[in-house]
């Protein structure tokens, strides 16, 4: 058999690819995040800068595109297929078993990334093509002639669903990075051997960056910090 | 001590199991808790029932022959000991205990607490060996081995094939005691010429036996009763990519595949 074949075949192959595509979205989230923060700065700031990623650096926007929407693609794919696998691998399951060292972050990785993929979709609908227009801000601009994301960012999170949507949505983002950010690296065998290789220091600080900064803008809003 | 317990009685590979409830009395402390079913054994017997069958060989913690669910925990409640290392002592007086066997599609079971580990065997003679030389033994020292790479081989050398490590995870995977045995040989001199070809053999073998995927939720490490840690699965998956792209090489000098 193709060597190749054979590797996307195994377990650790597709592993792989979910760790590398997990990587990929890590390294998304966090440019996302910061570009977030610029609402702080003002109305102004985030505008111009959701007018660049859409004028001049267009193209750049695409390919990065590309690339997340194979990685969310190769990512849910493999979580699909491997999660059948291991379905399938304990037919009858134990009266009593009690978990002794798994977090809740490694034992929500399904439904949490679903919750995750439904976020992602409602996401875009809701900020990229404005489908879904829940404060009714729909091709609205400001006095330069962009885009009102800051407006609209604004009138969506004073909607307490909206908020509590984005809010919870970002603690499962969050957990998730809390174990994926620590066994993506271990999956691709980069990790360093350790008297405790249960100890996800890093993957902890980029959880709390990544689902802190994310989370500031609702509760900025909603604080009445952002206006 | 007393002690209820619940155990799944299953008469053969074929047939439905079901818990059954049985009374431990006069349970010493001091018991394993092999000895304590060996006892309970002794009353079904004497009753006229059939005891209840459970794997077990040398008693003393390192033929990997012993292992059961307890109370949802492979091997029990301590640490880094398996089934016949387990004390009662560490179970209260009156407690109920759940003892189930390993769960896993490729351990079916034989009878009640038996199940046929063979899968983990066809997972060895796929590659778990080394090439060896004929003749004279070699003068000891010949080859020098790093002392961190001797520690490695070591820890990882501990396996003892038991199981626990697929029973306790939720994946019901065989990560650990393959990654184990591909660590174990793969950090010794002698284990590299066939580093690659065993890491690819012996993760299809693993993969074809039915076992789930890895997704580090750690069980493994901590049910494992020599303690091997998941370190060794990020070795695997360095040795399997490794052997991955070997074999890419191999193609293009040889043009056969």
């Amino acid at each position: 058999m193709n060597s190749l074949v054979a590797f996307y075949r195994s377990t650790i192959g597709k592993k792989i690819l979910m760790a590398v595509s997990g990587l990929i979205g890590i390294g998304f989230v966090i440019l996302h995040m910061a570009g977030n923060l610029q609402v702080f700065i003002g109305q102004n700031k985030i505008n111009s800068y959701g007018a660049m990623l859409h004028g001049p650096l267009a193209e750049v926007t695409w390919l990065l595109r590309l690339v997340l929407i194979v990685a969310v693609i190769v990512h849910v794919l493999m979580a699909y297929q491997l999660t059948q696998r291991s379905a399938a691998a304990r037919p009858i399951d134990y009266q009593h078993r009690s978990p002794q060292v798994s977090t809740l972050a490694s034992r929500t990785m399904k439904w949490g990334g679903i919750l995750l993929l439904v976020f992602i979709v409602v996401h875009i609908l809701h900020f990229t093509t404005e489908a879904i227009d829940p404060a009714g801000w729909r091709g609205m601009t400001d006095s330069q002639g962009h885009r009102d994301v800051y407006g609209n960012i604004v009138a969506s999170f004073r909607i307490w669903w909206v908020a509590l949507f984005y809010i919870v949505a970002m603690l499962a983002l969050g957990l998730h990075l809390y174990h994926g950010a620590w066994a993506s690296v271990r999956t691709l065998g980069f990790a360093k051997p350790s008297p405790h290789p249960l100890h996800r220091r890093i993957a902890l600080v980029v959880a709390a960056i990544v689902w802190l900064g994310f989370t500031l803008v609702p509760v900025g809003v909603i604080a009445g910090i952002i206006r | 001590m007393n002690l209820t317990l619940h155990v799944w009685r299953q008469t053969g590979p074929d047939t439905n199991g079901t818990m059954e409830r049985y009374e431990a009395r006069d349970v010493s402390p001091d018991m394993s808790f092999l000895e304590m079913l060996d006892v309970v054994n002794e009353g079904l017997v004497e009753a006229g029932q059939m005891p209840i069958a459970f794997d077990h060989d040398c008693r003393e913690g390192i033929c990997g022959s012993c292992g059961m669910m307890i109370n949802g925990v492979a091997h029990g409640p301590s640490k880094g000991t398996a089934t016949c290392q387990l004390h009662m002592r560490t179970f209260e007086d009156g407690a109920s205990v759940y003892i189930e066997p390993w769960r896993s599609r490729a351990f079916p079971v034989i009878k009640d607490l038996v199940v046929n580990r063979g899968a983990l065997d066809r997972i060895i003679a796929a590659g778990g060996f080394i090439s060896a030389q004929t003749g004279g033994a070699q003068d000891a020292n010949n080859i020098p081995v790093a002392k961190q790479d001797s520690d490695d081989a070591m820890d990882a050398a501990a396996c003892i094939g038991c199981g626990a490590c697929v029973a306790a995870c939720p994946n019901g995977s065989a990560s650990l005691f393959t990654a184990a045995k591909i660590s174990h040989l793969g950090a010794l001199p002698q284990g590299q010429p066939e580093r690659n070809r065993r890491a690819q053999r012996m993760v299809l073998q693993m993969d074809s036996e039915g076992f789930g995927h890895c997704t580090l939720y750690g069980e493994c490490q901590e049910a494992c009763p020599k303690e091997i840690s998941i370190d060794t699965i990020a070795r695997m998956n360095r040795d399997f990519v490794g052997s991955t792209v070997a074999a890419r090489e191999e193609k293009a000098l040889g043009g056969t595949g």
